[in-house]
């Protein structure tokens, strides 16, 4: 497949996940499915994928990813298919609230 | 000593259909004892069988719930303002004092909340899971809104780094404990309302005593066990649940109605411990937490008002530094081990075991 084809969408992370983007809130990622992209956006910022992946190669159960909107759990986990557009929101559980 | 008595409408056919009558009694009670020979049957209204107050009754001075004063021993003056309040019984509903038709009038005169929906504000009850960066500004707002009995958990004792952003608490309270600071800024702002403090981490043995008390509980809590059991209790007890959640930039808010959908089914499983860090270790913008606060008082009350849509089903996320607010959507989930098709939890766990982290019991930083 050429890069023509493949899909370039946004993907969105929250300030703990910035860390490991340099800083930034949206990234540009290449793929045709959920785990294309995250495989693509780990070429360019190594460590990513850990964050998101147990050790046995599910996405972490305390880390959600929306595709527009939608948890992916819902619409076919990492293999749900993108489009060019789409946008991808990575949403870690977040605990604070007294502290 | 000559007091007023303010009489609301359910009792004036005992009074003359007077608003307010004198009594005299250098205490609550020997004023009720004096109300009690002038108006033959008075009495009689506000005790229960055993000859105590009954419990739906609120006797207030000075617009203070005697609770929060010496009970039936507290000493009058000459002068002094007494109430004496019976809660929603039999379709008999509370009245509202003069005092509350001034202070709550931006409600009143919204037709969406008027006297009936303010009236249901004052009879409600909330528990408030942690008097600090959220549960602040949460009971804060009810307070000021008047709901009836604010309970709040909380262990923890005010330290300095707490004042950036925890608004119940002041540089003097520094050392006291959270919840009786919490207290006394709630009741300087709204004397009508009963402030119940529990001194106390939530856990698996006291959740359930704590949360039946209550109409619907606010989650404000520091840490993914008590998130888990607060969930669950709630779950268990079918009392909805506001849910927020805060850090660095980042802020969460939903709402849990019994049966659709819950924590669990929004996030399965807690990180490893150090995985997500606290906001002691990775840090909150102080004023976020009003933002969200706000955003779970403002579900409270529409809850009791039951009013607009509630933000169920729906996860709201807050990015302060872009300043966007985006809603995604939160499903029930058929394979939830708490309230899915085919639930495996039916009471309460180790929560410390589950998210192999301890629910915090010192003071934290």
């Amino acid at each position: 497949m050429t890069s023509i084809f493949t899909p370039t969408i946004q993907v969105r992370v929250t300030a703990v996940l910035q860390k490991l983007t340099g800083g930034q809130k949206t990234i540009e990622a290449s793929g045709a499915t959920v785990a294309s992209l995250l495989e693509d956006v780990e070429s360019r910022y190594p460590g990513f994928k850990a964050q998101l992946y147990s050790d046995d190669g599910k996405l972490h159960r305390f880390v959600n990813v929306y595709l527009n909107d939608e948890d992916i759990r819902y619409t076919g986990g990492v293999e749900t298919a993108v489009k060019q557009g789409d946008v991808l929101d990575i949403l870690p559980a977040l605990a604070g609230g007294a502290c | 000593m000559s007091v007023n008595v303010y009489i609301p409408t359910p009792f004036r056919h005992l009074v003359g259909n007077r608003t307010s009558v004198k009594a005299n009694g250098a205490t609550v009670s020997a004023v009720l004892s004096d109300l009690d020979a002038q108006f033959p049957g008075f009495r009689a209204q506000v005790v229960d069988a055993t000859g105590q107050r009954a419990r739906h009754i609120n006797i207030y001075v000075n617009q203070v719930e005697i609770e929060n004063l010496q009970g039936e021993e507290t000493e009058l003056k000459s002068g002094d303002e007494l109430a004496v309040i019976p809660a929603l019984a039999g379709g008999a509903s509370t009245a509202l004092t003069p005092e509350m038709v001034e202070r709550y009038s931006r409600h009143l005169i919204m037709p969406q909340v008027g006297s009936s929906g303010q009236r249901k504000i004052i009879e409600s009850s909330v528990l408030i899971i942690g008097a600090g960066g959220l549960g602040s500004p949460v009971a804060l707002y009810l307070a000021l809104a008047g709901v009836g009995k604010i309970g709040i958990v909380d262990f923890d004792f005010v330290d300095r780094s707490n004042l950036q952003r925890q608004i119940l608490h002041q540089t003097a309270d520094i050392g006291k404990p959270k919840v009786i600071s919490a207290r006394e800024t709630l009741q300087a702002h709204n004397p009508n309302i009963n402030v119940v403090t529990h001194e106390a981490p939530i856990t698996s043995d006291n959740a359930f005593e704590f949360i039946s008390q209550y109409d619907m509980v606010v989650n404000g809590a520091d840490n993914f066990a008590t998130r888990y059991l607060v969930n669950d209790a709630c779950y268990l007890l079918k009392k909805p649940l506001i849910d927020g959640s805060i850090l660095m930039f980042d802020g969460q808010a939903t709402t849990y109605l019994p049966g659709k959908g819950c924590y669990r089914c929004l996030y399965p499983a807690p990180p490893p411990p150090g995985m997500v860090p606290s906001c002691a270790e990775a840090g909150v913008l102080g004023a976020m937490c009003s933002t969200i606060g706000s955003i779970q008082a403002t579900e409270v009350l529409k809850l009791i008002l039951d009013i607009g849509e509630p933000l169920v089903n729906r996860l709201l996320l807050y990015d302060a530094l872009s300043l966007e607010f985006r809603i995604v959507k939160v499903r029930r989930d058929p394979e939830c081990p708490l309230c899915g098709d085919n639930p495996t939890i039916h009471e309460l766990i180790d929560y410390e075991q589950f998210c192999g982290a301890p629910i915090p019991h010192a003071v934290t930083a």
